[in-house]
């Protein structure tokens, strides 16, 4: 069970977390012409990388805050974690 | 019974304490501070059980949970409990044991014929044999597989014992309390570090309760006992005995099991039998020692032949004698230590010795004391049907593959020792690549993955002033990183037997023309010749070959098979051992009972329970419950004999004619706060809800981003900025959490917040043609008027000391009304509808009679919405704004969700109007069709529609659209059932919906 940091309560168990998946996916704007391409990018592709991988975590039995976190899916080292608003991101 | 085998003035056990116990029928007495196993040792007895594939006759061979063979059926109060280790149980009054895997009895086995045909049962026997033909397979081979294999027999009644959980947290973890281990816990605590010793054991000390040695001034076991008394003394230590550390997990949590009443006497009553720890330690020190390896010889698998460490250890903690005419089969220096042991007690031995010569003390010594010594000789068979009686030996020749002057000596035990394999199963489960280290022929831990470091004879230092130096020296390293005290314990000087090179040799040859089994791995029966056939028919792989032979597989994880497993493949393929590798350790390290992994969560524990404020009243009044989610919802109300059928309708015709009520507690509520509120919902529901005045409800619906219909229900504006949402029952939690992702994420800058109420509000739904009727009773200053509170009108009344909200809503397809009130006064509230709906044929109605009027209402739910259609497939296509964008808009241009042939939801009438159809069912065009039938959707709600008096049903088939008034069936394999129906609307009753508006 892996242990997280969620920036806002500190380390707690991975048992009080949900999993949200690719931090770095951004949902297209509403409202906007959006191609079959990009849509199809943004619901159903995902990459799988070894190694260190930018994801959102929320905190479901604790504050209930989303958080991102850089994860090393090879080892399950969390590298850092983050609130939403920070902009440490987008370089894995 | 007399114990023959008990030895005087030796012994760590209270021997004024005698205890009674009955194996195979027949009683003996052990004493308190006893295993099962030396118990028994003590009576004479190393029969034990029949192995698994040849039913030969096994004993006891080890002292510890490396015991491959001693396993009994165990008896106690009346419960019965398989594969139990005789040598880790510990012995109280009122067990009963049995000898497993034999019939009619352990020493007259009809089995043991698997044994004389053992050229018949080679290495993947089952894999060639029970092949073909296909069908024999679950009539003939499975059933004789089962009967034959298998060990205990598990108890069909429910585990009588409590079993418990705890999550501890600590600085520094130790494992195994030997020199090392006790060392580092000692120098870790004094250096301020939080510290939990765990040994598996009921006693700490590891090796120093068996060994000769001398630590400061005092005997090894009498520094155990002070160090344990410093411990316990301090604050920030817990030691734990009966303690085993069995998985080594991400970011350094372990799990261990502690034993807490099997060994006592007089448990009291809740004291838990086994308690599971989950440890998340900051820093842990493995110091879990070393098992002795065993030698290869001929028949070396018979009872009486055992470890030589395990001889030792029966001798000097539990003052039993293995045999009173022991042969010590060595290739290293250690087993000299048990012999000379032995020999202090009055018992003469032979050891046999595979090197050449020793120069080395300890040898001295022995001989010096007059024990028998043979070097260069091996064991070349052994004798003996249900216990050893002679050993045949000879003389090793030059290149150690065949013997000379064979010789028989008598004997009653054979203490076999082929050196020690380090314990590194918690450092590889960490993630330590481990190195093969060639001096002692063995894998060590290498590079460390996780905050751990393993010391002591694990990390291959068989010395005690090595592991006494590596366990204060890393006590205090590993703490430090914590405590950053630097108060430094030094290790005192201790003395020892200094011992010698081993001899790298364990795999005796067999003697000329015969063709014995040697055996690896004793509780799954696996041979050398096993594994030399497994090698000669191409696997090659250690994985392959393990799996092919089932090498390392049985309960014991090959603890002391393994390694001369991989060993033995390297010598076949003539590779070097790290090039074979070794087989991958997984937790659990030992068997772990089913009961310590549940913990409390059995039976009503399994999980939380909700309860609504009125569940009492629904259990007065003879409420039958359904679980929906983690809530308890009453399903029907019984009245005398009815059935759930007759109830349902009963229920449901009243509301249909007079007034129900029913407990819609459960449904998901989340108030919605903030100027941006109507904005986010606008986005979030496919529907417009700008425009939606103050005090009027909507019903919406909401998709995932792919397309698919996530979940519906009805908001209602109760201010300017502020939204009560409701959600069904089983998405409650994810509704929320998906709120919160796209006011978190993906559009921040909304002001908007959500907060679950579901539990702040009781709730009860008060339909049919007379609950306006009611309500006026209720609140009779109120206008409750189609003009006062319309359909889909939200009003908030004064309701005695509280305020009451009603919402005009209906699921029922009725005139209805949604009553709310906080939850203290939910029962109260409740009391008040039930009074004043009398004379007005009130009456409480379950789930299954809400079921069966949202069915013939045409109304979708959780049965339909199952995340795999669209809105047009549910016949929602309305509810999709054609104006604005929202959640999962644009998926909705797919090619395949703008199919014409696509599944749409219709209601389905059995032709007869009497047969109900099962749900579940598929419904085709002709069921005689050619198979495979082509499907053309499900049945996917049933009920007896009140209405109609007689079956309906709501399918999803393709084409629905299309299909009014076509005759198709209604196929149910499972209850073998063929049912003619007909397509009708999904509408079944008031299709224009003038009820509700009434």
């Amino acid at each position: 069970m892996l242990e997280i940091k969620c920036p806002y309560c500190g380390k707690r168990s991975q048992n009080e977390f949900a999993y949200g998946g690719d931090a770095t996916i951004k949902r297209p704007k509403l409202n906007t012409e959006v191609s079959d391409e990009e849509w199809d990018t943004f619901v159903y592709y995902r990459k799988n990388p070894r190694g260190d991988h930018l994801e959102l975590w929320q905190h479901i039995s604790g504050c209930r805050q989303w958080f991102k976190a850089k994860r090393n899916t090879a080892t399950h080292e969390i590298i850092e974690t983050y609130e939403l608003s920070s902009n440490k991101e987008e370089h894995s | 019974m007399t114990q023959n085998y008990r030895l005087k003035n030796i012994g760590l056990i209270d021997k004024n304490h005698k205890i009674s116990f009955i194996f195979n029928g027949k009683k003996y007495f052990g004493y308190k501070g006893d295993t099962l196993a030396s118990a028994l040792i003590a009576n004479g007895v190393h029969l034990i059980a029949r192995s698994f594939k040849y039913h030969r006759p096994r004993g006891i061979f080890g002292a510890g949970v490396d015991d491959p063979s001693a396993k009994v059926q165990l008896i106690k109060e009346g419960y019965s409990e398989p594969n139990v280790n005789l040598t880790e149980y510990e012995l109280v009054e009122g067990l009963e044991l049995k000898s497993q895997n034999c019939w009619p009895s352990v020493k007259l086995d009809i089995g043991e014929i698997n044994n004389l045909l053992n050229r018949f049962f080679p290495a993947g026997f089952y894999y060639k044999t029970f092949m073909w033909p296909k069908s024999f397979w679950y009539r003939i081979y499975e059933p004789f597989i089962r009967k034959a294999a298998g060990f205990g027999v598990a108890s069909l009644d429910p585990d009588p014992d409590r079993y418990e959980h705890q999550y501890e947290h600590c600085d520094v973890l130790v494992v195994g309390s030997g020199p090392s281990g006790l060392s580092s816990t000692l120098a870790a605590a004094k250096n301020g570090a939080r510290v939990i010793l765990a040994e598996d054991k009921p006693r700490f000390g590891g090796s120093l309760l068996t060994d000769e040695v001398t630590i400061g001034n005092k005997k090894g076991e009498e520094w155990v006992d002070d160090v344990i008394a410093e411990l316990k003394s301090m604050p920030n230590v817990i030691t734990k005995s009966r303690s085993q550390v069995f998985g080594y997990y991400d970011h350094n949590m372990l799990v261990m099991f502690e034993r807490k009443r099997d060994h006592l006497q007089d448990p009291k009553n809740f004291t838990p039998r086994e308690k599971l720890w989950y440890i998340r330690a900051k820093e842990v020190i493995i110091s879990t020692g070393s098992i002795e390896r065993p030698l290869v010889f001929s028949n070396n698998d018979r009872p009486g032949i055992l470890l030589a460490s395990a001889a030792k250890e029966y001798l000097k903690v539990y003052g039993v004698a293995v045999g009173k005419k022991p042969i010590f089969f060595t290739n290293n220096d250690s087993a000299y230590e048990a012999a000379i042991e032995f020999k202090k007690n009055g018992i003469q031995s032979t050891i046999l010795d595979t090197r050449p010569s020793s120069e080395n003390q300890i040898v001295g010594e022995a001989q010096k004391m007059g024990i028998d010594i043979l070097f260069e000789h091996g064991i070349a068979n052994t004798t003996g049907h249900l216990k050893v009686k002679s050993a045949t030996v000879g003389k090793l020749n030059k290149n150690k593959n065949s013997f000379t002057s064979l010789q028989k000596i008598d004997c009653d035990c054979i203490c076999v020792s082929g050196n020690w394999t380090p314990t590194v199963h918690l450092a590889s489960q960490s993630g330590n690549k481990l190195k093969f280290d060639s001096d002692s022929d063995t894998f060590l831990p290498n590079q460390s993955r996780q905050q751990e470091v393993v010391i002591g004879a694990a990390n291959g230092s068989f010395t005690l002033m090595e592991s006494l130096n590596d366990g204060f020296e890393q006590g205090f390293k590993s703490s430090n990183k914590i405590t950053n005290k630097n108060i430094k314990t030094d290790a005192p000087i201790s003395d020892e037997k200094n011992l010698g090179n081993h001899d790298k040799f364990w795999c005796m040859p067999l003697p000329e023309g015969k063709h014995y089994k040697r055996f690896v791995d004793f509780q799954n029966d696996v041979a050398v010749s096993d594994i030399e056939l497994a090698v000669r028919e191409g696997f090659r792989s250690i994985e392959h070959v393990k799996r092919y032979t089932t090498l390392g597989m049985a309960t014991d994880q090959g603890k002391t098979s393994n390694l001369n497993g991989l060993q033995l493949v390297s010598n076949i393929e003539k590779k070097i051992v790290p090039e074979v590798g070794h087989t991958t350790f997984r937790p659990p390290y030992t068997s772990v009972t089913i009961g310590t992994i549940i913990g409390r969560e059995v039976s009503k524990y399994y999980k939380a329970t909700r309860k609504s404020p009125m569940h009492e009243w629904h259990e007065r009044n003879n409420a039958v419950f359904v679980d929906a989610g983690l809530w308890l919802r009453p399903r029907y109300y019984k009245q005398g004999n009815e059935t759930l059928q007759e109830a349902a309708k009963r229920e449901a015709s009243n509301v249909r004619k007079n007034v129900g009520i029913c407990d819609v507690t459960s449904l998901g509520k989340i108030d919605i706060k903030g100027p941006d509120s109507a904005e986010f919902l606008n986005r979030v529901y496919t529907n417009a809800w700008l425009k939606l005045p103050v005090g009027k409800a909507r019903y919406g619906v909401m998709l995932r981003e792919d397309g698919m219909v996530f979940d519906d229900g009805t908001t209602t504006r109760i201010n300017e900025n502020h939204f009560h949402m409701t959600t069904t029952t089983a998405q409650a939690a994810n509704v929320l959490s998906h709120l919160e992702y796209y006011l978190q994420i993906v559009w921040p800058e909304l002001e908007v917040n959500v907060f679950s109420t579901t539990e702040q509000w009781a709730g009860a739904a008060v339909a049919g043609p007379n609950s306006r009727k009611l309500l006026s009773k209720l609140f009779p200053n109120e206008d409750l008027s189609n003009e006062g509170l319309p359909f889909m009108g939200y009003r908030e009344f004064k309701f005695f000391d509280t305020t009451a909200r009603i919402f005009r809503i209906s699921f029922s397809g009725e005139l209805a009304y949604e009553v709310n009130v906080m939850s203290d006064f939910g029962e109260f509230m409740w009391d008040k509808i039930i009074e004043a709906g009398e004379g007005l044929g009130i009456q409480p109605y379950g789930t299954e009679a809400l079921s069966t009027l949202r069915i013939e209402m045409g109304h979708v739910a959780g049965s339909e919405i199952d995340g795999r259609l669209i809105a047009s497939d549910l016949g929602l296509d309305g509810m999709l704004s054609k104006k604005k964008d929202f959640i999962g808009k644009r998926s909705l241009n797919r090619v395949a969700f703008n199919d014409e042939n696509r599944e749409r939801i219709v209601g389905i009438v059995p032709v007869d109007k009497k047969t109900s159809i099962p749900e579940g069912s598929y419904i085709v065009e002709n069921p005689n069709a050619e198979f495979p039938i082509p499907k053309l959707g499900h049945v996917s709600a049933s009920c007896w529609s009140v209405e109609h008096n007689n079956p309906f049903s709501l399918a999803i088939i393709k084409n629905g659209k299309n299909r009014k008034g076509e005759k198709l069936f209604a196929v149910s394999p499972v209850k073998n059932m063929s049912i003619p129906v007909e397509v009708v609307s999904q509408h079944y009753v008031d299709p224009d919906g003038e009820r509700v508006r009434s």
